[in-house]
């Protein structure tokens, strides 16, 4: 199939259309000094040569697998990634990001899509999930635009625990601008407070209202702790509000399934599920709900079906409610998913299994587990929090955080994510997070070298 | 094409019956949608709704089309029925296929079912 965008005829009959002469004459806004700017470059090289200069360049990076042990998290974490993940994404067939535009003469890439989606449904517990969205925090903010169409824009509030990831609450933020939402329950006031940090449940249930269209809380929530939300859920539903849990996927292995809470909506970052943590992208975001809101659920949909000679076939499903159909009154302008990704993360759920990935998920709370009692024990030093966790948790040190991270990467440690940027009353506490990644020598060394520090 | 005479029509293939005060989707726009999947309607028992306002938002398996009311008036009653069984506006679009009731309220400038006829087969060339 050729593609010729445009034919020196087709141009020049534009052109004469809008009255202009030539194409150059377009571009008479930029001053002339500026059109064709002296780059300056320095001479040509061979291809051995640039390969040389790329990879000397490429060693100048640190990475978590064989320079550095990591013990960062807040949102991505590094977890093993069997190669047969990368193995099967490097195919030509599916090596994409697209949903192909005519969808169905792409039967192998629509089957990926229906398993992917048919493990996040059976992961989060819930009846339906999306083709996925760019990542986390996109996904989350699609749950806003779901339940603000559910209601038809007569709810207007949203409520979101203070304890959501920063980023999710600042992108629902910049997805609200121009839809009149007011968002309520991660105010700064609320934030500065350590109490409100502590247990928002009460909060987020008094805050819910008749015009209430969404309660969004995380789980294990950003400080790593687990909470069963059931009730919080119930009440919201009582004031006729839907509820969106953030999860995490490797968490809900172990955990309650939020559906099993009865969760409307369960998105998260899929990034865990066998996705490096490429210095911070590209990712995947997982969106599932029930079945009575798909049509209100933005991104693509694959469904299962059987074809004129009677045998299983894949098509796009319910498309009709999608942006390129009905336009302004669709959900959401997304109609895009993150296909090559998406796969990813169902090959590497599909190659752990139901009992592999509880093994992850294992091996990440005990490992925790063990990290926080050891690290607890160092003089100036403390848990924040007493509250059930899940492979992370704030930890006290008593100095700029920045400071202490500094020592720890003398040392070839990547330490915690500086708490006190986002919530002012955990200054120096830090995140951390420990996943299967780390052996128990790691997390000794961790322990050592913040002794140290302590002691400094 | 069916096209009951007791009814009044809009060139946005509404129909309005004068008598019961329903309004819905004719048989002509049914049959162009094709199989409807996704019946949302948009307005509640107690709304003031006027002529040309959307009233609904159907979904078929390839097209989505909004349905605007062919008559004024407040709404008295609303087919909630439908959410569950939208294939109802494709069966029987003039019976259990009525979307809105509204009461007190003044009809759209609809043609009668002959002229209605008429516009839909000139629009079929």
């Amino acid at each position: 199939m050729t593609y010729i965008p445009i034919s020196p005829h087709e141009r020049d009959a534009m052109l004469e259309t809008i009255g202009v002469k030539s194409l150059d004459d377009l571009f008479e806004a930029v001053p002339a000094k500026h059109r064709f700017p002296n780059l300056n470059l320095p001479p040509a090289l061979t291809e051995m040569e640039a390969m040389n200069e790329l990879s000397g360049l490429a060693q100048a990076n640190e990475n978590v697998r064989s320079d550095l042990i990591s013990f960062l998290g807040a949102g991505m974490y590094n977890h093993y990634i069997p190669s047969v993940v990368d193995h099967i994404l490097r195919r030509g067939e599916f090596y994409t990001a697209y949903t192909p535009y005519q969808p169905e003469i792409s039967q192998g890439t629509l089957q990926a899509i229906f398993e992917y989606q048919s493990l996040m449904a059976a992961l989060t517990g819930m009846d339906v999930s999306n083709a996925s969205h760019y990542d986390g925090a996109t996904a989350t903010a699609e749950a806003v635009n779901l339940a603000y169409a559910q209601f038809r824009g007569k709810r207007k509030k949203v409520v979101i625990s203070p304890t959501v990831h920063p980023h999710y609450r600042a992108v629902i933020r910049t997805y609200a601008q121009g839809m009149e939402l007011e968002i309520a329950g991660d105010e700064q006031s609320l934030v500065s407070n350590l109490d409100v940090a502590t247990d928002s449940t009460e909060t987020l249930i008094s805050l819910t209202d008749d015009k209430t269209c969404l309660v969004i809380v995380q789980y294990p929530d950003f400080f790593g702790r687990v909470y069963d939300y059931t009730k919080l859920i119930d009440a919201a539903h009582a004031r006729g509000a839907l509820v969106c849990v953030v999860a995490n996927p490797t968490a809900l292995a172990l955990f309650k399934t939020p559906g099993a809470m009865g969760a409307d909506i369960v998105v998260g970052e899929g990034q865990p599920l066998g996705i490096p943590m490429w210095y911070g992208g590209p990712s995947v975001g997982f969106f599932t709900t029930r079945k009575s809101y798909v049509h209100k659920m933005a991104g693509r949909l694959v469904g299962e079906t059987i074809d004129n000679r009677g045998q299983r076939a894949y098509v796009l499903t319910l498309t009709a409610r999608e942006q390129h159909i009905k336009r302004e009154r669709a959900t959401s302008n997304i109609c895009t998913n993150q296909g090559l990704i998406a796969l990813g993360t169902a090959v590497y759920l599909s190659v752990l299994g139901k009992k592999g990935l509880r093994q992850v998920a294992e091996l990440c709370y005990q490992k925790a587990h063990y990290a926080a009692s050891q690290l607890s024990q160092i003089d100036g030093m403390g848990l924040c929090f007493t509250e059930p966790f899940f492979h992370e948790f704030a930890l006290c040190v008593n100095r700029p955080v920045k400071e202490v991270n500094n020592h720890l990467l003398d040392h070839g440690i990547i330490g915690g994510y500086d708490l006190g940027q986002d919530y002012p009353a955990l200054k120096d506490h830090m995140l951390i997070a420990v996943t299967e990644m780390n052996s128990k020598q790691d997390i000794d060394v961790l322990v050592e070298v913040l002794s140290e520090v302590s002691h400094d | 094409m069916n096209t009951p005479a007791n009814l009044k029509y809009t060139k946005s293939d509404e129909w309005f019956d004068p008598e019961t005060g329903a309004m819905g989707l004719s048989d002509y726009a049914q049959s162009q949608l094709s199989d409807i999947v996704f019946v949302e309607i948009l307005v509640d028992e107690g709304d003031n709704i006027e002529v040309g306002k959307p009233i609904a938002s159907v979904e078929s398996v390839k097209a989505s089309a909004e349905i605007y009311a062919s008559a004024g008036g407040t709404v008295t009653g609303v087919n909630k029925a439908l959410a569950d069984k939208p294939e109802t506006l494709n069966s029987d679009p003039y019976g259990e296929g009525w979307m809105v009731k509204v009461a007190g309220g003044t009809a759209a400038d609809g043609m009668d079912s002959a002229a209605y006829e008429k516009y839909c087969e000139e629009r079929s060339h």
